[in-house]
């Protein structure tokens, strides 16, 4: 299977990212490969069988409705590249 | 020029973000009580979406959406799992969503609704899936620059999140509308949400479509968000109504696109183009192992089940109420309990007449105190059973129908029983024989002549007697006792 330019430019915008043209076409060939890998596996009859949403034989992992102490607001704010009022600051977000 | 139709049908359908009133969020233990904090104050690695963490559920939630979609006649899903949906976005720490895609917790159920002067219908209910909530946006602009840019409070973010998804059953904003109304009383009845709408914990979108009148496939639909109120739900579905009729009646093709509702400008405008479900990339969520609720499990929560709204609705309809008294008795869980009660403990009469009783004074003065005073229910000083003593000493005839009210009032207004208010205000008959006793010594004592014609056997001078302290209480002396207490002082002499 092959992805077209289009295809990469789309991923990418959903990735918030921008590439070259040159990146673009490698990006096209590469990811075509991971594709192919995956049709091999598609290509396995799996007629009959469950799907496995998850590989360990684990389920209802839960905790019971209790309320823990938070991090100080100066941990909370320790990576932020801006910061204001206590708040992280951002570039602006358009709806 | 083709024909085109002038008469379509409106299809609705409606998505419900709820959220839960655990005490802690979603996949941590940070406290949900954010409302009025500092922003940033109630947030740990887990719901800032730090590297490395891992979430785990909530089991209260789960019991909480478990609840939700029993009373909403679903099927709970045996194996259920989380999934990531991913998009990019400043709202979401960790640049995904834990939600469910393909396994919900709950699935194809059913609410039943009727608008007024219609008959009740019967609105699908396709899904019920847990998720978190997201992070809170504020947009300000720079005062320098001018430039926009926007702050990012994360106590919000990860709060247990129920999206209830319908059918597009609904055919009138009316009904859409009704079916918010009821929904939001049916969680109200079984405690998993405050669902105020206007305080961001029940938040709606809405799918609208027309076709033409009898024709099977759907329309093209547009998602309307941003609408904060019932009444804006109302109004921006009567809008797009009116603006995709206007379209499609000019021959134009509409776009499926979301739409936002501007309350100020009482219209819908075109917002952002909506990434496609498989934008969002959805995947099983590697870090929860799945859910598998045995039935035993989904027993256990049906057993705590609360009578629903409907049923109490029923309920009072059997006991001889109007439809109207049995719709507003059953409004709120408090208030039909708090009916309930005061019926139970109007012993001894007739059941119709205890429920019309109590439907009177409850729908009467009990609700004209909650809606001056803006105050719940329960809050009310006038405890049911306090309540059903007033209404009883009403029906012996202890106090007047009319003197009943103030004593009502000064009950909510005191905390006192009707007995001590009814006493008070000196509204009561007098039949403590103790107090009466003293009068008629005095009345004896007073009257030589009267007690010498008693006692040379003239009967009816006990008469003249009685009278006496009749006068001295007003008339709210027990007759009968004060003929027994005479005639018992006065023969010992």
């Amino acid at each position: 299977m092959s992805l077209t330019s289009a295809d990469v430019l789309h991923i990418a915008r959903l990735a918030r990212i921008s590439l070259t043209d040159a990146e673009v076409d490698r990006f096209a060939a590469q990811l075509s490969g991971i594709l192919d890998h995956f049709a091999a596996l598609a290509a396995v009859p799996t007629a009959g069988i469950e799907p496995t949403a998850h590989p360990l034989p684990l389920s209802n992992v839960m905790r019971a409705d209790e309320v823990a102490s938070s991090l100080p607001l100066g941990d909370v704010l320790l990576n932020a590249p801006e910061r204001e009022d206590g708040y992280f600051r951002v570039r602006a977000v358009l709806e | 020029m083709p024909a085109v139709a002038t008469d379509f049908e409106t299809v609705i359908g409606l998505e419900v973000h709820c959220q839960l009133t655990t005490r802690s969020k979603m996949f941590c233990a940070c406290s949900t009580d954010y409302a009025g904090a500092a922003p940033n104050t109630h947030v740990c690695p887990v719901c800032l979406g730090m590297p490395g963490v891992l979430p785990v559920i909530n089991e209260q939630a789960i019991a909480d959406i478990v609840m939700t979609g029993l009373a909403l006649d679903c099927e709970i899903t045996p194996f259920s799992k989380f999934d990531r949906k991913n998009y990019p976005y400043p709202d979401l720490m960790k640049g995904y969503q834990i939600s469910q895609y393909d396994l919900p917790v709950c699935k194809g159920g059913s609410l039943e609704i009727q608008v007024e002067g219609h008959e009740p219908r019967r609105i699908g209910i396709t899904r019920v899936h847990m998720e978190e909530d997201t992070a809170r946006l504020l947009h300000r602009t720079d005062p320098v620059t001018g430039d926009g840019y926007s702050l990012v409070d994360v106590n919000r973010s990860g709060t247990p999140l129920m999206e209830i998804v319908s059918e597009p059953d609904m055919r009138t904003p009316a009904e859409a509308r009704e079916y918010l109304v009821r929904l939001r009383q049916v969680l109200r009845y079984i405690g998993v949400s405050e669902a105020n709408m206007e305080e961001g914990n029940f938040r709606c979108d809405a799918n609208i479509s027309l076709r033409p009148r009898g024709q099977a496939e759907f329309g093209t639909k547009v998602e309307i968000k941003n609408m904060n109120s019932f009444r804006a739900v109302h109004d921006a579905l009567v809008f797009e109504e009116k603006r995709q009729a206007a379209a499609l009646s000019a021959g134009e093709k509409l776009i499926q696109e979301t739409r936002g509702w501007v309350d100020e400008r009482n219209e819908t405008v075109s917002q952002r183009s909506k990434e496609h479900a498989n934008d969002y990339r959805y995947f099983p969520e590697p870090d929860l192992p799945p859910l598998r609720l045995s039935s035993a499990f989904v027993e256990s929560v049906r057993a705590r089940l609360p009578r629903l709204p409907a049923e109490r609705k029923a309920e009072l309809l059997d006991l001889g109420l109007s439809e109207h008294e049995a719709v507003t008795l059953s409004e709120s869980r408090d208030r039909a309990d708090y009916y309930d009660a005061v019926r139970a403990a109007l012993t001894g009469g007739e059941p119709a007449r205890a429920a019309k009783l109590a439907a009177n004074w409850v729908l009467g003065e009990v609700l004209r105190w909650v809606n001056t005073t803006g105050r719940d229910i329960q809050d009310l000083p006038v405890t049911p059973d306090r309540l059903a003593e007033l209404i009883t000493m009403v029906g012996q005839g202890t106090v007047t129908a009319q003197a009943a009210k103030s004593v009502f009032e000064t009950m909510a207004e005191s905390g006192k029983t009707a007995a001590d208010v009814v006493a008070e205000q000196g509204l009561a008959q007098i039949s403590g024989s103790d107090e009466l006793r003293d009068m008629v010594r005095a009345v004896i004592a007073a009257n030589e002549k009267a007690v010498a014609d008693y006692r040379a056997g003239k009967d009816s001078a006990i008469k003249f007697l009685i009278g006496q302290v009749m006068r001295e209480t007003k008339g709210r002396a027990n007759p009968a006792l004060l003929q027994d207490l005479f005639t018992e002082e006065l023969t010992e002499k």
